[in-house]
């Protein structure tokens, strides 16, 4: 478990993070989003010790991260899979981890099998690893511990769609032990696949904060019938806001239940209907953090 | 495969999670020791040591004089290489942390910076010692063959006590390379750092001495390698002393004191 409260951190006239408070559920893969140089990472260098809070705190199990006895093993961490020298190998990398915990030699080997990286990949340097490499094995560096709390940002970065997938199926694993998962990203869709909590930031403060479900079914619910107009009037007359995009669809706040309810008892047949999940997420994420967008402009 | 299978379901009460150990200084101290070695730059950093030994121990034999052909000379031939190499190498393992941006790896894993960077100038001290003795033995190579080539006796004028003055020398010089590492956490900044200390301090301190005739007392008790010097010569007096000590005050603890509050509160990017 991850427990963040009241987190401040302030440079010279700057605030990077503003009062954030928020837990991560062993269990349970939450996702960490904001735009970027939302204060994303500057929390998660707090957590791990990197960077001292102007005040707050922040516990892993229970305790500061500096006060765990072998951080490796109780916690995993890939903050930027390209933080290494780039003259060592990727074995050596993981070998300098595997050391430093003091686990048997041979985890090394089962961390780059886990993460597909073949022998002769792992005897090559790092400065010839593309960035898809690094994040494998970056991956493998957080895992080697055999952590209960996994720490990362940004891990899709630089993968292929399979990479993608893989991780998705890894951290799902994960989480399905008992394991704790944060992971950051600006990757909407990502994100959405692979979490079951979200916490959203933007300027340095938490805009919203729950479960997937909860937050989902707040963005509402896309229709779409051969009868466009008619399904708005009949919805608009049971009392919803509706919009209607240029394909053709309608979208309303209210639950994919109460619409198809609706359109049952006026008697138009329907050719789809859904809550509006990734338009959803998406366009709460650029309201919410409106504000702090670099393009200014909400959706 | 073991990998993942042992996490424990973690519930709000998890207490049967196993209690780790504290990661022992010596194992720290081990992975220091590889990360000096495993990367190409370190291992050739090392590996140059003893090829400008070996140079300077031919060089010595090829343009010596024969009546000069002492152990005294091949060590200060051999000695002079090592002296310039040594600090480079403490100050290499510290700033490399922050350049190559290791830092945030061995931070992770070792949260406590001044527990790592005290391991880390215990295992530069350890190889400063290591590579003298090093040098001492190519030295002792050097005078038996030279001297054997020029049909000279093969003279061992080099004490115990000398030999432990110049490892003093170079040990403290060394220190020199770790505390500049610290303080400035930039490689190629800290060598530069390191080249104005030893080339350039001193020879402004010397043409200070020139001019200003009121300089010439306090000289010694503020250069570094003013004071540094008279280990080499061997047999230092009470006042030599003295003026390592205050030097050693001045340029090297009170960098390291700096430093190392400054690592502990920085941030680790």
């Amino acid at each position: 478990m991850i427990k963040v409260e009241h987190l401040t951190k302030s440079y010279r006239g700057f605030t990077a993070v503003d009062d954030v408070s928020f837990i991560a559920q062993p269990g349970r893969v939450t996702g960490f989003l904001g735009p970027n140089g939302a204060g994303k990472s500057t929390t998660m260098r707090v957590m791990v010790g990197l960077t001292d809070p102007s005040s707050g705190s922040a516990t892993i199990l229970g305790r500061p991260f500096a006060e765990l006895p072998n951080p490796g093993r109780e916690v995993g961490v890939l903050l930027d899979a390209s933080a290494q020298h780039a003259g060592r190998t990727g074995r050596e990398i993981l070998a300098i981890a595997q050391r430093t915990m003091g686990l048997p030699r041979s985890r090394v080997d089962e961390m780059l099998e886990l993460v597909s990286l073949t022998e002769r990949e792992s005897e090559r340097r790092v400065r010839n690893y593309s960035l898809g490499m690094r994040q494998r094995l970056g991956i493998a560096a957080a895992l080697i511990g055999d952590p209960e709390v996994l720490i990362l940002d940004e891990p899709a970065n630089g993968l292929d769609p399979a990479g993608i997938r893989w991780m998705r199926d890894l951290l799902r694993g994960y989480a399905n032990r008992g394991g704790t998962v944060l992971l950051s990203s600006h990757l909407l869709h990502e994100i959405e696949v692979i979490a079951d909590d979200l916490v959203m930031i933007g300027n340095g403060r938490i805009v919203a904060e729950g479960t997937k479900a909860e937050l989902l079914h707040a963005a509402g619910t896309v229709v779409r019938s051969g009868s466009s107009a008619e399904l708005c009037q009949a919805l608009r007359n049971a009392g919803l806001v509706v919009s209607a995009s240029d394909d053709g669809a309608l979208r309303t706040e209210a639950s994919a239940e109460q619409v198809g309810q609706i359109a049952l008892n006026s008697g138009i047949a329907l050719t789809e209907l859904r809550s509006s999940d990734n338009a959803g997420l998406e366009e709460m994420f650029l309201e919410l953090t409106a504000e702090t967008q670099r393009e200014g402009a909400a959706a | 495969m073991s990998t993942l299978t042992q996490v424990p379901v973690a519930t709000e009460a998890a207490t049967s999670r196993p209690t780790y150990a504290p990661i022992p200084r010596r194992r720290i101290a081990r992975v220091e020791l590889i990360k000096m070695f495993d990367t190409r730059s370190g291992f050739w950093l090392m590996a140059s040591i003893a090829i400008a030994a070996l140079l300077a121990t031919a060089a010595t034999i090829l343009f010596a004089p024969e009546d000069e052909l002492t152990y005294e000379t091949f060590a200060t031939a051999i000695g002079f290489p090592i002296a310039l190499i040594l600090p480079i190498v403490g100050l290499l393992s510290i700033s490399s942390e922050w350049s190559q941006r290791t830092g945030l790896t061995t931070f992770t894993l070792l949260p406590n910076r001044s527990r790592v960077i005290n391991v880390k100038v215990m295992v530069s001290i350890g190889i400063g010692i290591a590579s003298m003795f090093v040098a001492l033995a190519i030295g002792a190579l050097g005078n038996i063959v030279g001297t054997a080539i020029a049909g000279v006796d093969t003279s061992w004028n080099v004490s115990v006590q000398e030999f432990s003055l110049i490892v003093l020398a170079n040990v403290l010089g060394m220190l020199i390379g770790s505390m500049l590492g610290l303080l400035i956490r930039n490689s190629a900044g800290a060598i530069v750092g390191y080249f104005v200390f030893n080339a350039l301090l001193p020879t402004l301190f010397m043409t200070l001495a020139n001019f200003k005739e009121g300089f010439r007392d306090i000289w010694p008790w503020v250069d570094f390698s003013y004071a540094q010097g008279a280990l080499f010569n061997g047999d230092p007096s009470g006042e030599e002393w003295a003026h390592l000590a205050v030097t050693v005050s001045i340029w090297l603890l009170l960098p390291l004191l700096v430093g190392l509050y400054l690592v502990r509160r920085s941030e680790v990017k």
